[in-house]
């Protein structure tokens, strides 16, 4: 056995240590031995520095087991997945799940993703399905892998397969471990040369089997990230690092006002800006390039350009958002859901509650503005992003600039946080689309103004619940109106409505029809009804309030107001709210995935956790709570797809400045099988922090003319003077049989985000008795509903 | 464009620019720096900031001219191939989710214990309150920090 190696840093940081040139010679088949790929002969030179060969870049074939895997002639293996890492630690996941698969030690082992000429196309990310839908297919073909090399093992050493055992890449003789050999002696360097089966890379099929879940060693252990020491120490190189021979520096310069035409640039109001390149323009897109960063971001400022503003005004004030909504003709209703008789059950309900809420715009706002470097030399595009989709980013672009799909390629590198649809889409192709006009590798950074006012938005929603309890206080009706303004909701990186495509009048026949939702709920009321309605705004192309998905797309406003309506109900039943929850998950169906065990399970853990006193809300006044400061506790379960989740928020509510402090969160939480309990945990608490920076802070605010949300003041977001002093989570299993062996592992991004805006509202009702129906809960607005309430 | 002298890391560099040029971008673009990143370029988030004569300095908005004194940046905190104890806290914490403001986090974090090296709770709230980080790992970094720091002021007071 060779002796433990360290693996060089070029391979930790394995993207740019990666030569991508023998790589795709590898995948070509050319050459059964390809010394290049060792570990140990990895440049640990920017390989990125020399020009990209023309082409073409062809799609790996996911259908061969090389394009997934290579045994390096140092017993190191390299997994490439399809996917990316926005930084909640999956990528480390992903080598944890196919280490157990393959029988290597976690650390003889590296990952690259998200290269469409050298990964094969798993979609990048989305959706929280990383793990659940794409880990699967990384599984079996590592498993896959294991059964070629027992196979190759018992040729070598003359015996069947079934007197091998296996460990750490290493083939030995049950009966004389001395008689061995490694993975490396067998194939080190090597083609597999075998083909899997499936219709799509989601379904691969293998001969192999996957390991059943108790016999699993790595996965379920806390690794740490192998991304995090060179994000500590400045070593790793990012997409927004990345520079090129000759690389030029882009601006771009957006309408100041929404629907604005441009009518004339004066060219020459920049002609005297030291190293001023060119302006492009294209319809109202205009952008200028300039040698040196700083002198492109002041070309773009000094740029002298005349607009004609629209006729009529593109949006409503925000101020007059909701009352828009509300009256606005819908651009498509959703049918109606029905169960059982809803209005002959209120009719006949002893009380009916009923209330309405609201939820503004709020952005992705990414603390790095989005960016990226296109390079056009020899006939192909290149594309340096961080884009969670990088095979979309592909596509879109090659479509866009109508190139040959083979002669477009992106690297996915490392950037700033990307929950959904944000602009990198954007920047990745303005960059593509400046460099062909340059004809030399440009790199596009948009401005802090630009990212805060025209990312992609999360849709605002008008909410109406009507409820009805009977004598006893039990649920017996419910109707739920939902209304999102989310007509043209966009999808990712489409060539017809990346802004870029938009600006320059290039768009689809009809805009997508986005969408409002129901409640994700497993409460069981027998009388129902569900409508939910889109509407748009005045502007529908060319606009910054441009909808797209942000962190569980409509989860945290359908959330916040049904959870919200859920406590209503209970606070008028005078019932706990955890035990109305609980008595409404009781009486449920179960399905196939147990999700009401788990759900009762979750309710009942969070409860516990946080040492839940059984009592209603809103809290009794004690003659003791005079001073300012008011606690209460709130709850808000939900699912996202297979995973459930519980939160309590305990808030702190100064009666006399109306500042909400959520002291503490406790999250119950169960996604299945949990593959790096750790990473797990940091993620359900980051999502759970990204929600209470949306219930405090976060709305995007505009005029008639514009977004007025430009930066860190006018968009504010949490900060670390709101953190609560406690955050506590417990990873919850409630399968009925936590031990089965094909428990699977369900997505994690999302849930613990979903219900946070809903528990922090509970919480407040519960300390002041005041129900704030409209987030953020800044100071001002809980002072005026406390002082509302006490006249 | 003019000559222009800097200490960086302990090693000096000239660099010939418009002498109004931010100082982050001639870390990153001539100097190929890359820890302190570009967040907003007004002063509002920190995810820029560098260390000059012990104060946290926001790059973004330094003109390069108006630099006195040495530059320590994230790059600069390793000595001997060792991590700075607040770097090897943030690995031990896994502090970060993408990592991009992390510069920030950790260099607002170094300023403070460098200048109170036994911060309270509070202190360390309102010493970071202008590092912004969009995945919020705001709760990490705290404990990161109270790792770092001697901690007779915060020990039993944080779960
Ligand atoms: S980039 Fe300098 S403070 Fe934001
Ligand atoms: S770790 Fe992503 S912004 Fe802070």
């Amino acid at each position: 056995m060779s002796a433990p190696l360290q693996l060089p840093k070029a391979v930790k940081d394995a993207i740019l240590g990666f030569n991508q040139a023998s790589r795709r010679n590898f995948l070509k088949g050319s050459g059964a031995l390809v010394i290049s790929l060792g570990v140990a002969t990895l440049p640990g030179a920017n390989v990125f520095a020399a020009e990209p060969a023309a082409g073409p870049y062809p799609d790996p074939d996911f259908l061969q087991l090389d394009t997934w895997i290579v045994i390096h002639p140092d017993n190191t293996a390299t997994f490439f997945v399809g996917k990316t890492d926005g930084g909640q630690g999956t990528g480390t996941a992903f080598r944890q799940m196919m280490c157990d698969e393959l029988d290597i030690a976690y650390d003889r082992t590296s990952l690259i993703m998200g290269c469409t000429d050298i990964t094969p196309d798993q979609g990048g990310s989305g959706g929280s399905d990383a793990i659940e839908r794409d880990g699967i297919a990384m599984r079996r073909v590592a498993a896959e892998a294991r059964r070629v090399l027992l196979e190759l093992g018992g040729q070598h050493l003359g015996v069947p397969v079934e007197m091998l055992t296996v460990a750490n890449a290493t083939i030995a003789l049950k009966s004389d471990a001395s008689k061995q050999v490694s993975y490396a002696g067998l194939i080190g360097g090597k083609r597999f040369n075998v083909a899997l089966g499936g219709r799509n890379v989601d379904a691969i099929i293998v001969k192999a089997a996957v390991k059943p879940v108790n016999e699993l060693r790595v996965v379920g252990q806390s690794l740490k990230r192998y991304d995090i020491p060179g994000k500590v120490d400045g070593s790793l190189k990012w997409a927004v690092d990345m520079k090129l021979p000759g690389m030029v520096h882009a601006r771009n310069v957006r309408p100041p006002l929404a629907g604005a035409t441009l009518q004339r640039i004066d060219e020459s109001s920049v002609a005297a800006v030291p190293g001023f390149i060119r302006v492009v323009s294209r319809g109202n897109y205009v952008a200028v390039i300039c040698a040196r960063e700083e002198q492109a971001i002041r070309a773009a400022r000094q740029l002298k350009v005349e607009w004609k503003p629209p006729a009529t005004a593109p949006f409503p004030a925000s101020s007059g958002l909701f009352d828009y909504m509300r009256t606005a003709t819908p651009s498509s209703v959703g049918e109606a859901q029905v169960v059982g008789d809803p209005a002959g059950a209120l009719a006949a309900a002893a009380r009916v509650i009923e209330a309405e809420y609201e939820v503004p715009f709020q952005g992705h706002s990414a603390i790095g503005p989005a960016h990226a470097l296109a390079d056009p030399s020899n006939g192909q595009m290149t594309i340096y992003s961080n884009d969670m989709k990088a095979y979309g980013l592909r596509n879109g672009v090659a479509r866009f600039l109508d190139m040959p799909r083979e002669k477009v390629r992106v690297v996915y590198m490392d950037g700033p946080q990307v929950y959904g649809r944000t602009a990198a889409d954007d920047a990745g192709f303005e960059a593509a689309f400046l460099a062909r006009e340059l004809g030399r590798p440009v790199r596009m950074q948009w401005m802090r103004d630009e990212e805060t006012a025209w990312d992609t938005k999360g849709p605002p929603y008008v909410f109406k619940l009507r409820g009805g309890l009977d004598a006893q206080g039990k649920v017996v009706a419910l109707e739920y109106d939902a209304c999102a303004a989310d007509h043209n909701h966009l999808g990712y990186n489409e060539p017809d409505t990346v802004l870029i495509a938009q600006l320059m009048g290039r768009r689809p026949e009809r805009p997508a029809r986005g969408s409002a939702e129901a409640p994700s709920t497993l409460y069981a009321i027998a009388n129902r009804r569900t409508t939910t309605r889109i509407v748009g705004m005045p502007l529908t192309w060319e606009t910054p309030l441009r909808t797209g998905n942000l962190r569980d797309p409509n989860g945290p406003q359908v959330t916040f107001a049904f959870e919200s309506f859920i406590d209503e109900l209970a606070a008028a039943a005078k019932a706990d709210p955890v035990q109305f929850r609980l008595d409404m998950l009781a009486v449920a169906g179960e399905d196939g995935v147990f999700r009401k065990a788990r759900s009762l399970a979750v309710v009942r853990a969070a409860a516990k956790a946080y040492g839940w006193d059984t009592r209603q809300s809103p809290k009794p006044r004690t003659p003791a709570a005079r001073g300012n400061l008011l606690s209460g506790r709130g709850i808000a379960y939900t699912y996202r797809s297979n995973t459930i989740a519980a939160v309590i928020a305990e808030v702190e509510v100064n009666r006399d400045t109306g500042r909400v402090w959520v002291k503490r969160l406790v999250c119950a939480h169960d996604c299945g099988l949990a593959i790096n309990p750790e990473g797990l945990r940091h993620t359900v608490e980051c999502g759970m922090l990204h929600g209470l920076s949306r219930a405090l802070r976060e709305e995007v605010q505009f005029d008639t003319e514009k977004v007025t949300s430009v930066d860190w003041a006018s968009y504010p977001s949490l900060r670390h003077s709101d953190t609560p002093e406690a955050i506590d989570i417990v990873l919850v299993n409630g399968d009925p049989n936590p031990n089965r062996p094909d428990l699977a592992p369900y997505g994690a991004g999302e849930t613990s985000h979903k219900p946070l805006i809903a528990a922090v509202a509970n919480a407040i009702f519960d300390a002041t008795g005041v129900r704030i129906r409209r987030p953020p809960f800044r100071s001002e607005r809980v002072l005026a509903a406390i002082k509302a309430a006490n006249t | 464009m003019s000559i222009v002298k800097l200490q960086v890391n302990g090693a000096t560099h000239e660099v010939d620019v418009d002498p109004s040029t931010p100082l982050l971008y001639v870390l990153r673009n001539d100097l190929d720096l890359h820890g302190p990143r570009f967040g907003c370029g007004m002063g509002q988030c920190s995810v820029c900031t560098v260390i000059i004569d012990g104060t946290a300095v926001r790059s973004c908005i330094t003109p390069v001219s108006a630099v006195r004194g040495g530059i320590t940046t994230l790059e600069g905190l390793a000595k001997n191939g060792k991590l700075h104890p607040l770097q090897q806290a943030w690995i031990d914490e896994q502090a970060a989710q993408c990592g991009y403001c992390q510069n920030g986090q950790i260099m607002t974090a170094k300023a403070l214990l460098d200048r109170n090296p036994d911060p309270s709770d509070a202190e360390i709230r309102a010493a970071m309150d202008g590092a912004l980080c969009r995945c919020m790992t705001y709760y990490r970094v705290q404990a990161a920090i109270r790792r770092v720091a001697r901690g007779t002021k915060t020990a039993g007071a944080v779960k």
